[in-house]
This record gives structure tokens, C-alpha cells and sequence, in this order.
């Protein structure tokens, strides 16, 4: 599992530091991919039943990663889907997805 | 349990959500977001008499008693950040309806605004650490919104930059976060801060303690400020304002709050770093605030330097210091504000930005010029105007803990934030009037509406200077929960 975490960091920072736009989106994705894992991994990795009162059973599992991440998602798809229309709209008013050429200024 | 509480971040959100509507409707939708941000005024106000009277206020939502549900605390920071917040936000919508332009309001600005509002109140109210994370994104994600709205080229280019700075750190913000309950299994602020000085502070939790200050740095635009001059120089003035008068300040209050009441048990090894890093803030902002002729990054530089000198507060961690650093951030939500939307009206009179095509403005805009003048020396701090007292208590603070070289620091970028902003004073209003044409063909029915807002901004700025003793009451509560954080904890723990 944390090794799993450590390749989607690495391919996620990789992914960051390369010049296309989409690439870098991309890259976040993965990024937030490898935190929820982590949360997942960081609660040690249990088995049991669901934590419901009516169970009886020996032991439970954490049900608060699992809101935890639940929560991380739905906001990194709504912030990866506002990055992609950004870069979309940035793409057809500015001509390039190329890094290199979004730096500076245009005056001064 | 007080319900009071939740309003600051309802009242925002149901107002939005109505907003969203509206969307033709623009005079309807400036009376609505006036109603609701002068009814959360109100309420923000209650909430500060009430920590006052009766101490922490406390809401456990749903029920759940902590360390398992998410619990809202106000002390007496929290309540006093969330009221000047308000204040701001209520002057820069004010300001806004003059300035920010129809295309704008039609297309969802006061929305935003009230989203972005609803953000910062959650960020100071909540007690819950992965709640602070979901508070940070709601204001993050409408002010990358707000940034490009508008859609230039320039706004398209520095969103981009900006919004991935934010997801970076918000990412990391999570892996903390993770790691944290991973070290902990809680992550309820007040449970922490118990569990924390129980286990002792020593080795994996100082490496969390780091990760977590990155992380705020990089919001706070402490010493990690690389995005910041950039990015805040894209949006209208309105924008501008309550980016740089809120945004960076939720970070320097998350600072406040994690190593004031998390991990405070061992200060060589985080806080010493809190000093470095402020110290090396203040000496690159001041470099910055001097280099430009650019009146939007001389502003933005200020930011940055004044975001040092409150980590130089938080940094020497001895009850003065702690003081002046609550003191010195409301002053500087509002002075910055003030200078913002100053810097605003200035850019729309002359039509420029640039402190070289510009001059003479005194003659014919005598108040504006004086409220610049006023602003400047508030953010100086020269009393009796209002940065005085929070800077003499850092200072004294920092140097009754033997800070010296920081100390020096900051007093030597006083003079030069001085410097910077009275030569945008004597460049802008004196000499022969320059760049003045756009203002014979304005129409300048509107101009006062415009200034309204800066006016009363600075007749605040003045008062809090002059009622300097009696903000001090408050300021010295704050302080208190600050320096001992077992209040904190006893109030939500224990009930």
C-alpha cells in the first residue's frame, strides 16, 4: 500500500514538473490519488465489520478515513474539473498549453 | 452550546445559493448581499459580546459530543477575525458596486463573494482540523473563481499559476493531515493539542509540525510568497482587497492556531524556524516593496512584509508578543484593505498603474490623497493611528525574549514599508498632474460612492488607534487563550 502511495507521489511530482498544461493537471489528479491512499494506509489497514451499533461483532474498522476521503474526493473532482475548463479557455485565448510561455508579464 | 455560531457560515451560504438565481437581476442582487452581510455583521457582533461575557462559545454539530463530531469554537480570536472580516467584506462589496462593472455582476460576482465569506468564518470558527481543510477549499475555490473572472489574458495566465500552488498545498495539507491522525487517531484541535503534549513533541510529530507549517506558509505567503505578487495583481481593486486583506491572513491564523495550541510543547525546534523564516520574509518583501513601479506589487509586497512581522510575533511566543500579534493582524486586515481600495481609486482616476505616468492628484482629489497619506502612516505605525500598538508590543515581546536580530529586522522594514508607500504619496498626489485625462472624460457622478468606502476604513483605522486601549481589552482575552492553550482545551473538552 505505501509503496503504491510513493509511485503515484513520484509519477504525480513527475507529472507536475513537465511543461504541458494537461500533463500538470494530470499530475495533480494522481497527487490526490496517493493522499486518500494514504489517509486509507495511515488508519491502519484493518479488517472488521461495518461500524454499525446493530452489528456484534469482534472489531470494526474506522469509518473516519473513509469520510475523510470521501470529502478529499468530491473536492479534488470539483477542483480538477474547474483546472480542465481553465486550461481549456486559457488554451484558446492565450494559444499554448506550454508553460514556458505563460511566464512574465506582458507590460513592464 | 450556542447556535450562534453556525450562522457567520449559513447566513453566507443560503444567501449564495438565492444569489445564484438571480443572475439578471443585478440591483436585487446587491440588495440582497448588502441584507445579509449587514445581518451577519450583526450576528458576528453578538458572538464577540457573548466571549466576552461568558467565555469560549462552543457548538457541537449534530450532537456529537468531541473528540468525535465536528465541534465549532469561538474564542475571542476566532469571534474578533470573523467580525473584522465581515466588516471588510461588507466595505469591499460597497466598494465594488461602483468599480467592479456590470459584466462582472451579471456573471456571478456576489455569488463568489459569499462563498468566499462562508470560506474565511469557517476557517476561524472551526475546532476540527479536517473541517479547516474543507473551510480552506470552499474560500480557495471561489477565489480562483474570482481571480479570472473577467477572463483576460493576464487573469487566465496567473489563475493557472495560482491555482496550482493552492492544490499543491492543499494536497499536502491532506498528507499532514493524514499523517497526523495516522501519529494521533483524533484530529478535534483541542483532543490534539492534549494528546500531543501528553505524548511529547519529538520526532515524527515535529516532522508533522513542519509539514503543517509549509503548508499554512504557502497560504499565508510567509517566506513561501513566490505566487503571491503575481497573482493578486490580476483582479479588479475590489478583489484585490479582500484577497489581500483575508486570504493570507487565514493562513497566518491557522499558523497561530496549530502552534499556539497543537504543537507548542517544542519551540526550538518549530518556532525557531517561524523566526527564520519571518525574518528572511520581511528583508526579501521589503526589497520588493522598494523595486517596483508598479503600485499593485508595491501593495503586495506590504502584504508580505506585514505577513512576516506577525509570524515574528508568533515566532517569540511570549505573552506580549502574542498580543501584539492579534493586535497587529486586525489592524492589518483593515489598513490593508483601506490601502487596497485606495490604490483602487487612484488606478481608476489616472487610468494607469504606474507610479511614473501619474501626479498632481492632490489639487483635484484632496481626500483621497489625504486618506493615502493617513493609511500609509497607520500601516507604518505611528500612533496614534492604529499599527502603533501592535507593533510596540511585538517588538517589546520579541526583544524581552532576546529576538534581537528579528527585532532589528522589523523595525528596519517599518522604515522602509514607510518608504514605499510615501512614494506612492508624493509620486501620485504631488508634483504636476499627469495621466489626469481619463478623468475629464469619466463621468464622475459616482466618485463619492467610491470613496464611501475608503472613508470609512480609514475613520475605522483612526479609531482603533485611538480606542487602542479599549481594542486592547479584547485583544489581551485573545492573547490569553493563545499563551495557554489549556482554556482552549477545558472549554471544548469539558462541558
Amino acid at each position: 500500500m505505501s509503496i503504491a502511495v510513493g509511485v503515484l507521489f513520484t509519477v504525480g511530482v513527475y507529472l507536475i514538473l513537465s511543461k504541458s498544461l494537461l500533463r500538470i493537471i494530470l499530475g495533480t489528479s494522481l497527487l490526490t490519488h496517493g493522499v486518500h491512499m494514504l489517509l486509507m494506509t495511515m488508519s491502519r489497514l484493518k479488517t472488521g465489520a461495518a461500524p454499525l451499533l446493530g452489528h456484534k461483532a469482534e472489531s470494526y474498522v474506522d469509518p473516519l478515513p473513509q469520510a475523510l476521503i470521501l470529502t478529499s474526493i468530491v473536492i479534488s473532482f470539483g477542483v480538477t474539473s474547474l483546472f480542465l475548463v481553465l486550461a481549456y479557455k486559457s488554451y484558446k485565448k492565450l494559444k499554448t498549453d506550454d508553460m514556458e510561455a505563460l511566464r512574465g508579464e506582458e507590460h513592464e | 452550546m450556542n447556535n450562534l455560531l453556525v450562522l457567520p457560515l449559513l447566513i453566507p451560504l443560503v444567501t449564495a445559493a438565492v444569489l445564484l438565481v438571480f443572475k439578471e437581476k443585478i440591483m436585487l442582487q446587491r440588495w440582497i448581499s448588502t441584507f445579509s452581510i449587514l445581518a451577519n455583521i450583526a450576528v458576528a457582533g453578538a458572538i464577540v459580546a457573548q466571549v466576552r461575557n461568558s467565555g469560549i462559545q462552543t457548538l457541537y454539530m449534530g450532537g456529537w459530543l468531541p473528540p468525535y463530531g465536528i465541534v465549532f469554537v469561538a474564542d475571542m480570536l476566532a469571534a474578533l477575525l470573523v467580525l473584522t472580516t465581515l466588516v471588510i467584506g461588507a466595505l469591499c462589496l460597497f466598494f465594488a458596486f461602483s468599480t467592479i462593472g456590470k459584466e462582472r455582476e451579471r456573471h456571478y460576482f456576489y455569488p463568489f463573494v459569499q462563498f468566499l465569506l462562508a470560506g474565511v468564518s469557517g476557517s476561524f470558527l472551526t475546532g476540527d482540523l479536517f473541517n479547516l481543510f474543507v473551510c480552506f477549499e470552499v474560500m480557495l475555490i471561489s477565489s480562483y473563481a474570482l481571480i479570472v473572472l473577467g477572463g483576460t489574458k493576464d487573469q487566465l495566465q496567473e489563475t493557472i499559476k495560482y491555482m496550482l500552488v493552492n492544490i499543491l498545498s492543499s494536497t499536502l495539507f491532506v498528507a499532514s493531515v493524514a499523517y497526523l491522525y495516522g501519529a494521533t487517531g483524533t484530529l478535534n484541535m483541542a483532543h490534539l493539542s492534549e494528546r500531543v503534549a501528553e505524548a511529547g513533541q519529538g520526532g515524527i510529530l515535529n516532522v508533522i509540525a513542519i509539514l503543517f507549517m509549509i503548508v499554512f506558509s504557502l497560504k499565508a505567503g510567509l517566506f513561501l510568497f513566490f505566487w503571491l505578487p503575481g497573482s493578486y495583481r490580476v483582479p479588479p481593486a475590489a478583489i484585490m482587497a479582500l484577497f489581500g486583506a483575508l486570504l493570507t491572513k487565514v493562513g497566518l491564523y491557522a499558523l497561530i492556531r496549530t502552534f499556539t495550541l497543537i504543537f507548542y510543547t517544542d519551540q526550538a525546534a518549530t518556532h525557531s524556524w517561524i523566526g527564520v523564516m519571518a525574518g528572511i520574509t520581511m528583508v526579501l518583501g521589503a526589497i520588493g516593496a522598494v523595486a517596483y513601479n508598479d503600485i499593485r506589487r508595491i501593495i503586495n509586497y506590504n502584504v508580505i512584509i506585514s505577513v512576516g512581522f506577525i509570524a515574528f510575533g508568533l515566532a517569540a511566543m511570549s505573552e506580549d508578543s502574542l498580543d501584539g500579534a492579534v493586535f497587529y493582524l486586525l489592524h492589518d486586515m483593515l489598513a490593508k484593505a483601506l490601502l487596497f481600495l485606495l490604490g483602487g481609486i487612484i488606478m481608476k482616476l489616472t487610468g494607469t498603474h504606474r507610479l511614473d505616468e501619474m501626479g498632481g492628484l492632490i489639487k483635484r482629489y484632496p481626500v483621497v490623497s489625504w486618506m493615502l497619506f493617513i493609511s500609509a502612516l497607520a500601516i507604518a505605525g505611528i500612533p496614534p493611528l492604529s499599527g502603533f500598538a501592535g507593533k510596540l508590543l511585538i517588538i517589546r515581546g520579541g526583544f524581552s525574549e532576546g529576538n534581537y536580530v528579528l527585532g532589528a529586522i522589523s523595525l528596519a522594514s517599518s522604515l522602509i514599508v514607510m518608504y514605499s508607500l510615501i512614494r506612492i504619496f508624493m509620486r501620485a498626489c504631488w508634483g504636476e498632474e499627469k495621466g489626469l485625462y481619463a478623468a475629464e472624460e469619466r463621468d464622475r457622478k459616482g466618485d463619492w460612492l467610491m470613496a464611501l468606502p475608503a472613508a470609512a476604513l480609514t475613520v475605522i483605522v483612526i479609531a482603533m488607534g485611538v480606542g487602542s486601549e479599549w481594542v486592547f481589552g479584547l485583544v489581551a482575552e485573545a492573547g490569553q487563550t493563545l499563551i495557554d492553550p489549556s482554556i482552549y482545551v477545558d472549554a471544548v473538552l469539558k462541558e
